[in-house]
């Protein structure tokens, strides 16, 4: 069941669907609704460079495209760069006359994998660039899902994947999720954000304020994945809810240098609702789930004290 | 109307392949993926849209009269409707073949 959710509001949004039915993306894969939330906010003005991941595979089968707006698959590397270059590309072509003068958006996608890891250096560069009208969204389902869920620096401690499995002497995941949207902000571009699927007009209203900003704009969006968390596919939405509620995974912006909480959670439920249904945290124990919730505490206060030094 | 994906030749592709028909994916009919299908209960229905908002496939469209139905062409049978509806009126039914 939804909390506060404004009934009727959906009726308002964008009923233009860019990503079309017919992909091949899992029962309940709460990614390619991300993918379609925020197309719906971006509209037709757009192109689209797309890092190897799930949703590219998913959607791109060669004959066929589940894509309404241009779209170029790009390697893990470089999605980065490729959007880059698209942005770098428009505005020549514009500055010479050989397209009417109007804001076309290049928007970077990929998953943690193409983000966190391969691609980070790209993307580096490309926020380093400051373009105007550059949007890098990373739709992160915490692995390597679209291969058969491998570890990425983005998978959080505790969680079991095939090449981070959990036994007798392995806890799975030993290292921390690297936290991706603070070394975005290190870049000190205008707008930063990290959204959730499971908060469709939170991550609509991001993608519209990444894309105002101007210059080269953030999105991290938590995309809960059934196959890989080892979850039912109709507790997608729900456990994208739980990572917010439970303080596991934040929802900020960052708007020039300036931190603000957009979800409203007076008080964190603790992380053992998170963790208890999820079959790849099935093994920690009471003391590894102390450990997890300390650390999400003290990053959870972390960001807290920066809200309220930034916002009186 | 694209054609369905088996009709496609090697020499229908074009040079880079470079697909010039945007969404032509929806030739491709995921419905037979699923084991369950969402039946909506109009008396309890109250047309707020949350089922549409949360279908991973677009597979909901609202029809005459506000209230929504699925594709069964498209649905892929994950229950994500079912289980965020507001007052519960989207049940899942096991699909029988």
């Amino acid at each position: 069941m939804i909390d506060k959710y404004a009934v009727f509001v959906p009726n308002l949004t964008n009923r233009a669907e860019n990503f079309t039915s017919g992909h091949r993306a899992c029962q309940g894969c709460a990614e390619a609704l991300a993918v379609r939330h925020v197309l719906k906010a971006l509209g037709h003005d757009i192109v689209i460079s797309n890092a190897t991941g799930c949703m590219e595979i998913v959607s791109s089968p060669l004959p066929l495209t589940a894509w309404n707006v241009p779209w170029i698959h790009v390697t893990f590397e470089n999605a980065g760069a490729v959007a880059s270059g698209v942005a770098a590309g428009l505005k020549v072509l514009m500055r010479k006359g050989k397209i009417p003068e109007k804001r076309i958006v290049s928007v970077g996608m990929g998953g943690d994998g193409a983000t966190t890891d391969i691609g980070l250096q790209a993307l580096s560069g490309a926020l380093e660039r400051m373009h105007k009208d550059f949007l890098y969204v990373c739709f992160d389902n915490e692995a390597y899902m679209n291969t058969g869920i491998q570890r990425s620096s983005s998978t959080p401690y505790g969680a079991a994947t095939t090449t981070s499995p959990a036994g007798k002497d392995s806890i799975g995941q030993h290292t921390w999720k690297k936290n991706m949207a603070a070394i975005a902000v290190a870049h000190d571009i205008p707008y930063v954000a990290t959204a959730c699927s499971s908060y469709p007009f939170d991550l609509q209203a991001k993608v519209i304020k990444a894309v105002e900003s101007g210059g080269p704009a953030y999105l991290h969006v938590l995309s809960v994945c059934p196959t890989g968390w080892r979850i039912p596919s109709h507790l997608a939405i729900k456990y994208g809810r739980l990572a917010v509620e439970t303080g596991v995974f934040p929802l900020y912006e960052v708007q020039d240098g300036k931190y603000r909480m957009t979800a409203d959670i007076p008080k964190l439920r603790p992380v053992r609702d998170y963790l208890s249904g999820q079959g790849r945290f099935r093994h920690l124990t009471d003391t590894d789930i102390d450990i997890i919730q300390k650390r999400v505490t003290k990053e959870y206060d972390k960001l807290i004290s920066l809200h309220k030094s930034n916002n009186g | 109307m694209p054609k369905p994906m088996e009709e496609y030749r090697v020499e229908d592709l074009n040079p880079g392949c470079v697909i010039d028909e945007p969404g032509n994916a929806v030739v491709y009919h995921t419905g037979n993926w699923k084991s369950q299908r969402p039946v909506w209960n109009e008396q309890k229905c109250i047309k707020c849209g949350v089922c549409w908002n949360f279908c991973p496939d677009n597979a909901i469209m609202r029809k005459e009269g506000g209230y929504f139905v699925a594709d069964y062409e498209y649905c892929k049978g994950c229950g994500i409707c079912a289980h965020e509806c507001i007052t519960q009126c989207i049940t899942m039914v096991e699909e029988v073949v």
